[in-house]
């Protein structure tokens, strides 16, 4: 009944094709205080990540894990980062199941035993929700967490995807989104093909699974080959800077 | 109360029968436990039990107005309780981590796939509208608590009648139940939710997991789906690195279990609507069941146990009786004294065998040999002098720990029983072990 997501043509609202990510760009060590940070945006979707750590447990030391390190995280979008005004940054039960999300995908990711009894933090603020919030985040805490130099099993990448009128579209905005179709997330680890996180929303028929499946894992290892070109330039910067 | 850990002797024995393709309870892999489904003396009341878990629904409804950006909908709000009552480990009125999930899960689940139609709930455009509330509280923890929850919440639901209304002009009129039949909720569709429980890396999944099984489980991947095959939720949690194909294997199960559970929810149903109408007793007092020893009746396990006897025998028959251990006090020095040869302690094999890993490799196969030899150790040590039986050199029979005497007793004393608590089981039996290495 309402908007026209996918046109006879095979274009999407905002004229991409059904496979299509929306820009990417990002940028690695934006703040000195923080031992890792980065800031991304896919398309309208702004995130922010900020890694401390590994450093010692903070309060309760009964939280420390005798054979690997603790995993942190917290996620908050801002106040003004959606249509209506939030009332409160974090502390719902959404921005809570996200932290959870957040923490067990890079449990998986990191190289936790290397660090046993210590601590790692990863903070995230979404600066504005457009539509893949899940994915920008993971996405950038990935980049935070190689600028703070903690050894990864992967880089995780992250995407979603949805399904219209028999096609899979990648990376969905926030009109997509909010037309209530099914909306699956994905974090993959691009070389081995392991999925870290997989989570969907609303109805699909089995029959169609795999190929959302499919269409959101080749987004990811698309998602992957930008980010590691931002790795690399930050690298090569770096590396100029300190004048080698 | 802090959750009791589970030792590590009952995680090994667990995972060990999982890799063996068995289960405690007797079930197969695919196996869910058996449902009860059964309803209180009020509407959109019930209690679902899945094996010894149980949870409580009940859904109440009130007239509030609607949330600005949906003016025309009604809401639906879910609250899963973890009280001390189900498990002394769940800390009341803290929000957990565990908690939050299962809450966000059975949202996601039951509203957001949009089973229920939330638009016939409005009653005065932007005014007033129902607000149906579901609260589920989990009476018994033995694992698997999101399959209990989301089948009692939409048992709960489908069972559930609002009073009716009428509006005329601007008046809303709300009609008690002798004055006008209650309505029932419309529902689109029931999803449920299915767990797969995933071991060693993703290597072995069970469906169903119970609360043993939960503990030693790697991860979890939840699945909700309705009849028709439509997935609403899927979920997975825990490390575990899953792959495309476990996913796609998973949702085929899912969708098998949750046609045989639909079919069951529905006969439940029907067969309370029947009790209701024929005026028979019904409420929780008639169906749930005195679950003391003194119970005439006793559930049946699902195992089949025509010829255990016989197999006991065999095992039995089998087994070679223990042969008496003479006791004969052998002085090795003056102030020492040992009786018999003595048996390698089993208890020990998580220290023994790391000793051994590093100086054999196979750790395994070297408890399964030391349990091996432990029958005929005995026996050799009988008939045999202390000198013959150097044979078994792979059991620890004969590493025993001597205590020299020195001049001053009492010192020593205190030293040895220390020497002999710490050191002696992990340190000095290999080290006598590699001098005869050496001598050979």
């Amino acid at each position: 009944a309402g908007l026209e997501l996918l046109s006879d043509q095979g274009y999407r609202v905002d004229g991409r094709r059904a496979g299509e990510l929306r820009k990417i760009q990002a940028r690695m060590g934006v703040f000195a205080q923080a031992d890792g940070s980065a800031y991304i945006e896919q398309g309208n979707t702004k995130a922010l990540a900020v890694v401390y750590g590994p450093h010692e447990i903070r309060g309760s030391r009964a939280r420390a894990l005798p054979d690997r390190a603790l995993v942190n995280c917290q996620y908050s979008s801002a106040t003004f980062s959606t249509g209506e005004r939030k009332r409160r940054p974090h502390g719902d039960r959404k921005s809570c199941e996200m932290g959870l999300q957040l923490r067990q995908t890079f449990e998986a990711a990191i190289l936790t035993q290397l660090h046993p009894r210590s601590q790692i933090d990863i903070y995230v603020q979404v600066l504005q929700a457009d539509g893949g919030t899940y994915a920008a985040c993971v996405n950038a805490a990935t980049l935070a967490v190689l600028d703070a130099g903690i050894p990864m099993r992967d880089f995780v990448c992250a995407c979603s995807a949805g399904f219209v009128d028999g096609t899979a579209l990648a990376d969905l905005s926030h009109v997509e989104e909010a037309a209530g179709g099914p909306q699956l997330a994905l974090a993959l680890l691009p070389a081995s093909g392991q999925i870290a996180l997989l989570e969907m929303d609303a109805r699909l028929h089995e029959d169609h699974l795999e190929q959302v499946l499919e269409a959101a894992a080749r987004a990811s290892r698309d998602v992957h080959t930008v980010l590691d070109r931002v790795v690399r330039q930050h690298v090569q910067e770096a590396s100029v800077l300190l004048g080698d | 109360m802090k959750e009791t850990p589970l030792s590590n002797c009952e995680r090994r024995f667990l995972l060990r029968a999982i890799e063996e393709k068995k289960r405690l309870d007797g079930r197969q892999t695919y196996d869910y436990r058996n449902i009860k489904i059964s309803f209180g003396t009020d509407y959109g009341c019930c209690i679902v039990e899945l094996g010894k878990t149980r949870v409580l629904g009940q859904v109440s409804c009130e007239l509030v107005s609607p949330k600005l950006n949906r003016a025309t909908e009604g809401i639906l709000f879910f609250n899963l309780e973890l009280s001390q009552m189900a498990a002394p480990a769940f800390e009341p009125g803290r929000q957990s981590d565990l908690l939050v999930k299962l809450n966000r899960l059975l949202e996601r689940c039951l509203r957001n796939s949009k089973c229920i139609d939330t638009e016939s709930l409005c009653v005065v455009a932007g005014e007033k509208v129902w607000q149906i509330r579901v609260d589920l509280h989990l009476l018994n923890h033995d694992g698997n608590i999101i399959d209990a929850a989301s089948i009692a919440a939409i048992v709960a639901l489908c069972h559930f009648r609002r009073p009716d209304v009428s509006v005329q002009g601007d008046e809303v009129t709300l009609y008690t139940l002798e004055e006008r039949d209650p309505v029932p909720l419309s529902i689109h569709h029931m999803p449920i939710c299915v767990s797969f429980a995933f071991f060693q890396q993703g290597t072995y999944l069970l469906v169903d997991p119970s609360e043993r099984e939960e503990r030693v489980m790697d991860g979890l991947l939840v699945i909700a789906m309705n009849k028709h095959r439509e997935i609403c939720t899927i979920q997975s949690s825990g490390g575990i690195m899953l792959l495309k194909d476990q996913v796609l294997r998973c949702s085929k199960i899912a969708g098998v279990k949750v046609v045989e559970i639909t079919e069951l929810i529905q006969k439940a149903l029907e067969n309370d609507q029947k009790v209701r109408k024929e005026g028979g007793k019904f409420g929780f007092v008639e169906s749930m069941a005195n679950q003391r020893i003194t119970a005439f009746k006793m559930e049946k396990a699902p195992i089949d146990t025509s010829d255990v006897e016989e197999k006991a025998e065999e095992i039995i028959s089998e087994a070679e009786p223990p042969s008496e251990v003479v006791s004969k006090p052998v002085l090795w020095t003056p102030g020492t004294a040992q009786i018999g040869e003595g048996i390698e302690n089993s208890w020990g094999h998580l220290e023994d065998s790391e000793k051994e890993d590093e100086d054999e490799g196979g750790s395994d196969e070297a408890i399964i040999l030391d349990g091996m030899k432990m029958d005929t150790g005995v026996e050799v040590s009988n008939i045999g002098s202390q000198d013959a039986p150097i044979v078994l050199s792979d059991s620890e029979e004969e590493e025993m720990i001597i205590l020299e005497p020195d001049k001053n007793p009492k010192k020593i004393r205190t030293q040895t029983i220390s020497a002999t608590q710490v050191k002696a089981p992990s340190k000095k039996p290999v080290k006598k072990r590699k001098k005869k290495r050496a001598a050979n």
